[in-house]
């Protein structure tokens, strides 16, 4: 089955700023192990059941109690920009034209 | 005859910490000598913590001279994968992404060691975000392997591999997420764990693929393995999918022997691809197992023949959400955009390597609208297959047996431009990440290369003193006393 891939459009979805010649290298390769992939759709019979977890996990909560919490100012020692307490970034939006 | 101290095993240095005989300064003083020694050539390390170490061994040193005793790994020096976090000290997962990061806690299994009184001498290099086979995608260039530099260490885990090969530590953290402790443990001559899923805490660790990675020892005995395992492991209520229920005691059934043991063969790990001395070596064990008094049966495991392929669906995919984290805004490197959405992205493509690109793109496409189904989808079936074909294994067999590494040590270069060929070194290790049971590597000789070949044994879902018990008669059989011979250069 030749698996046909939008690479852009996967790039873009990933947050990854690639050009179109690393671009063009990644798709290839994503074919040939897609194509290997492809072999899990030859598996027989049952189960048809999908697996995530080995152990059956349950869903856990905790106490909805206070706790310790990191250091603010040594978690945000490592931002690379950081003002006030808080994590600098550019805008979210393009401003308007 | 006296081993110089940086060859002792975990057990061995505990004895002659409580005799009196050595101190933990000098184990530390010896294993730090010797990753100096041999660092030039190895690369195991992306950070020694000569400094640190030196303070843990004094107060180690003076909390046994005031009786007061630890466990095992008191005053033991060993090695931390630099995928783990600790507090204070540079945590690269060698991704250029998060070069210089400090960070702010301790993962759990690092609390688990400073409180059992080890002392950690250094972070070791792995593939980046441990995605690899060999250390080859480190950002921080490879590792080599003590038996041969021209050679890999294996992976992802090659640098605590190749660390506990050489002497610069005791013992080593690693980190499993489809063979990434057995492997190099196997190309590098020494034992390697995965323990069952859930039974050591992922708190720290920093994530790949969530459902797969454990964290395990690398050590040069089995013994070490279990008093490693038995230090780490433990519910942690920091890490959601932590097992929380009875733990089995890997020590119990280290002498017993495999007398009156069903031990399976999984036919579907011989053949194509399978290195004539690791089959040999593999055989040979097998009918020496029997001849130690356990019945051996070969049973075929069918979804193994697909097990690579799901697996490399799955791990992609949540490694496509797990590094989604990895933006640039709260830790690591930053590059320019005009907008957050571009910071991101530039941030991205710039921080991280190929092969973790690689999967990125892999993982984001499966997941992808319209190819759900035929992708992820179907890989989660045949994990669910998986494990239904290790549960029938398991009402035949106690434990299943097979190479751990189709090949010995392959030469630096020879599979990094064919992903597929880097892929298939995990063939034999996978299943046990996929069905979440726990896996061994030991070390049963060398080809005639003088190359190590590793023998894994697989158990179910915390059937690690089973696991242990075969582990230990493979080892008394091969009784692999062999050292890599690495000569020491002043670097």
């Amino acid at each position: 089955m030749p698996v046909e891939i939008d690479i852009a459009h996967v790039a873009r979805l990933a947050r990854l700023k690639l050009d179109d010649q690393d671009l063009e290298t990644y798709r290839e390769q994503l074919g040939v192990i897609l194509d290997h992939a492809a072999k899990v759709q030859s598996l027989e019979g049952e189960p048809q059941v999908e697996s995530a977890h080995p152990l059956g996990l349950e869903n856990v909560y905790r106490e909805d109690k206070k706790r310790p919490s990191l250091d603010r100012d040594e978690v945000l020692s490592q931002a690379p920009e950081a003002r006030d307490g808080y994590f600098v970034v550019p805008p979210a939006l393009e401003s308007g034209e | 005859m006296n081993k110089p101290l940086h060859d002792l095993s975990i057990a061995e240095a505990g004895e002659k910490l409580r005799s009196g005989e050595v101190a933990s300064s000098d184990l530390v003083e010896a294993v730090i000598k010797r990753a100096h020694l041999t660092e030039a050539q190895l690369h195991a390390f992306l950070t020694l913590d000569s400094e640190g170490a030196r303070e843990a061994a004094a107060s180690a040193d003076d909390d046994l001279a005031k009786g007061k005793d630890r466990g095992p790994l008191h005053g033991i020096p060993v090695a931390l994968k630099d995928n783990m976090t600790t507090r204070g000290l540079e945590t690269t997962a060698s991704s250029q992404i998060l070069a210089g990061y400090v960070p702010p806690y301790d993962a759990t299994v690092v609390t688990k060691l400073r409180d059992a009184g080890a002392v950690i001498v250094g972070k070791t290099n792995l593939d980046e975000f441990a995605m690899g086979s060999s250390t080859e995608n480190s950002g921080y260039g490879m590792s080599f392997n003590p038996w041969d530099i021209t050679r890999v260490p294996g992976g992802s885990s090659g640098g605590s591999a190749a660390a506990v090969a050489a002497g610069s530590g005791l013992g080593a953290l690693g980190s499993d997420t489809g063979g990434s402790i057995r492997q190099p443990a196997a190309l590098t001559g020494i034992v390697g764990l995965k323990p069952t899923y859930g039974t050591v805490s992922r708190y720290g660790l920093i994530a790949f693929a969530s459902s797969l990675d454990q964290i395990g020892p690398l050590t040069q005995t089995v013994e070490d393995a279990a008093l490693m395992l038995e230090t780490v492991w433990g519910h942690d209520p920091l890490d959601a999918t932590s097992y929380s229920g009875e733990y089995p005691d890997p020590s119990t059934d280290l002498d017993r022997g495999v007398d009156g043991m069903k031990i399976g063969v999984v036919s579907e790990l011989t053949g194509e691809g399978y290195e004539p001395a690791v089959e040999s070596a593999v055989s040979e064990m097998v009918e020496r197992l029997e001849g130690a008094g356990a019945e051996i049966v070969e049973l075929s495991l069918p979804t193994f023949e697909i097990a690579l392929s799901a697996y490399y669906l799955i791990a992609p995919a949540e490694c496509s959400a797990n590094l989604a984290r990895f933006d640039g805004i709260r830790y690591g490197l930053r590059a320019e955009g005009a907008t957050t959405e571009e910071l991101m992205a530039a941030t991205r493509a710039q921080g991280f390597g190929p092969e973790v690109i690689r999967r990125i793109l892999l993982g984001t496409y499966a997941l992808s609208a319209g190819y759900y189904d035929a992708f992820y989808g179907q890989a989660q079936k045949v994990r669910a297959g998986i494990q239904e074909d290790f549960a029938r294994a398991y009402s035949l067999v106690d434990a299943l047996v097979s190479p751990t590494s189709p090949t010995v040590a392959f030469k630096a270069g020879d599979r990094v431009d064919d992903p597929m060929a880097m892929y298939l070194s995990d063939i034999c290790t996978i299943p046990s990440n996929l069905a979440g049971h726990p896996a061994v590597s030991v070390p049963i000789g060398l080809d005639e290369r003088q190359l190590p070949i590793g023998f894994q044994v697989m158990a179910p879902a915390l059937g690690e003193s089973t696991m242990f018990r075969v582990a230990a008669e493979v080892e008394r059989i091969a009784s692999f006393e062999a050292r890599a011979q690495i000569a020491e250069v002043v670097g």
